[in-house]
């Protein structure tokens, strides 16, 4: 037996192995895909994310079964916390779904592609650049993929701003449209209380090349995370002006608004 | 009896870069049907008596010559002059005036068919790069690297021609990163290698192209007279690292932050094999959809990337 296979032994459990192998996904003769997924690191990441989700978070979900088992489909949530944590629930949350299991996509951050190390990494496990194009591409290619349209404006928020939704930018409502991806609201409730930021060092930031410099404590809070997923929301491709477009931005967030309110409603306590 | 005559009449192709592995490969597929004159400006090659083979250089009045003495039907342009061979001004006097001079030529001999060979480089290697790049994105490689240059321009004088002489039918193809047995490209000398330099923390998806398939890829391009611009790949993909793995080559590390530093390092080691403007595409993807060429030419590559990797593994000596 070689290492790597030792290590996948001890590391990947059977089970959580044949989960990702049931799923069908589009990906090269070595495994990867145009984006850098890669099907081997997919199943360590999964099985790290496992504990995380289960254990640490004590994370329930609600309502995954609404994202179809096929096509594409944009998961739209609120974003929060300081790092992606949320993205990482969310698709754990689907992955490990008994029926029609999928693998999450994700759009990330500009600033990861250029962090060594970390920018492949996140490429393996499914994320990818986080830009319109990419996410057509992979709408066209009928994948499932998380987005958060607050951007660093959700994540970086502050602990005062709680639950309370950043400005969303409109691209998404267009590629669901163009592309007649379902889009699948979550609201995520937990995650503000994992990092609570005082405050943003904004030049200190702007030194790193980062998107924010929170002021937080360095750990990781283990809260405990609800996810409430809605029905799938379609939308015609007519051609409309901006503004109708923003009044189905609302829409979407709207509905986020009522899936947090609900989850927060569901919440006993914060630990 | 006009008709009959031309019908029996084999094509006369002018192939140039004639020196190069792929060149030699595209002959080898075109000699059973047509009638190749081969040209490089390097060297004279010997492809055997059927096949005229002359060295010469795009600008000088002698190039002339040949398309007075052959009637040629089409040209394949593969002579281009990679971008880490001879200097910038001379690379540019090769690959954009040369190109030109051919193309003029062929407009004036009324060439029916033109294939230019140009290369995925054009894209440019950035971090904000999407994948599955499309032939309508921009070139962005001459605002990122001025070794590249000649690169684009060259791809730039080919559309002109292309729309303001439709009869000449030019297609375009930007190929992934041609690999396998004679290929003498950075990439290619890198899987050869025992030992390959890579930026730390940084492993872009790439493509390859078996040169066995990127020959038959010209040579089905070329009988289908579609204009246009294409890229060429195969549907798959691998991370730089990993195919370097499979090639049998050992990484070395350079340390890849601030991104300055593995450029000074490959300078002031005059890494040959890795060089400074190339450094991004070993950071960076440029992932290219070749879906469109398939689709068009009805080209399916036949080996696949575990094949192309075993054959660097198990030949490993220097070339």
């Amino acid at each position: 037996m070689s290492l790597a296979s030792f290590l996948k032994s001890r590391l990947v459990p059977t089970k959580l192995d044949e989960q990702i192998n049931r799923i069908r996904k589009p990906i090269g003769s070595l495994g990867y895909d145009p984006w850098g997924y890669n099907n081997e690191t997919f199943k360590y990441g999964f099985s790290l994310a496992k504990p995380i989700y289960e254990k640490y978070f004590r994370t329930e979900a609600h309502g995954v079964e609404y994202i179809p088992a096929e096509g594409p489909v944009l998961i739209v949530g609120n974003h929060s916390g300081q790092l992606p944590i949320d993205g990482i629930l969310v698709g754990y949350a689907l992955a490990s779904r008994e029926k029609n299991p999928r693998i999450p996509r994700a759009m990330i951050e500009r600033f990861f592609p250029t962090v060594p190390w970390l920018g492949n990494l996140l490429n393996e496990v499914g994320a990818a650049l986080g830009d319109p194009v990419n996410c057509a591409r992979m709408l066209a290619n009928n994948e499932a993929i998380i987005v958060f349209p607050e951007g660093v404006r959700g994540s970086g928020k502050l602990y005062r701003d709680r639950y309370k939704l950043q400005r969303f930018g409109n691209g998404f409502i267009h590629l669901a449209m163009k592309y007649k991806a379902a889009i699948v609201p979550v609201g995520v409730v937990g995650c503000e209380e994992t990092i609570p930021a005082i405050a943003n060092i904004k030049p200190l930031a702007k030194a790193l090349g980062a998107p924010y410099f929170p002021v937080a404590m360095p750990v990781i809070l283990p809260a405990k995370v609800h996810l409430n997923f809605g029905p799938p929301m379609y939308f015609d491709d007519e051609d409309i002006p901006e503004e109708r477009i923003d009044e189905r931005v609302e829409q979407v967030k709207a509905e986020i608004d009522r899936l947090i309110a609900k989850g927060l409603k569901e919440r006993k306590k914060v630990f | 009896m006009t008709v009959l005559t031309k019908k029996q009449r084999r094509p006369h192709i002018l192939v140039t870069g004639a020196a190069g592995a792929l060149a030699k490969q595209v002959i080898e597929r075109l000699r059973e049907t047509c009638s190749v004159v081969a040209v490089d400006a390097r060297e004279q090659v010997d492809l055997g008596d059927e096949i005229p083979s002359y060295c010469v250089d795009f600008n000088q009045r002698s190039f002339e010559d040949l398309f007075r003495r052959y009637p040629f039907d089409g040209v394949i342009h593969l002579g281009r002059i990679r971008s880490s061979q001879l200097t910038r001004m001379r690379r540019y006097n090769a690959n954009v005036l040369g190109t030109q001079k051919l193309l003029d030529l062929s407009h004036k001999y009324g060439i029916r068919r033109i294939v230019v060979l140009s290369t995925y480089h054009v894209y440019g290697a950035m971090a904000y790069n999407p994948a599955l790049i499309n032939e309508s994105a921009p070139m962005k490689s001459a605002g990122l690297s001025a070794d590249l240059i000649d690169s684009v321009e060259l791809e730039n004088l080919a559309n002109i021609y292309l729309w303001r002489f439709p009869e000449l039918n030019i297609s375009i193809l930007r190929p992934c990163n041609i690999v396998g047995p004679g290929v003498r490209n950075t990439m290619g000398t890198l899987l050869a290698s025992h030992r390959a330099p890579v930026l730390a923390g940084f492993s872009p998806m790439m493509q390859f192209i078996h040169i066995d398939d990127m020959a038959d890829a010209i040579v089905l391009a070329y009988k289908k007279p579609v204009r246009g611009i294409f890229n060429v790949a195969p549907e798959d993909w691998v991370a730089y690292q990993k195919a370097l793995e499979l090639c049998g080559c050992t990484r070395i590390p350079v340390p890849s932050v601030p991104p300055v530093l593995p450029r000074l390092i490959s300078r002031a080691l005059r890494l040959r094999s890795f060089p400074p403007y190339l450094m991004d595409f070993f950071k960076y993807p440029v992932v290219i959809d070749g879906r469109a060429f398939a689709k068009e030419f009805g080209f399916k590559p036949k080996r696949p990337l575990k094949e192309i990797f075993r054959f660097y593994r198990d030949n490993k000596t220097p070339l």
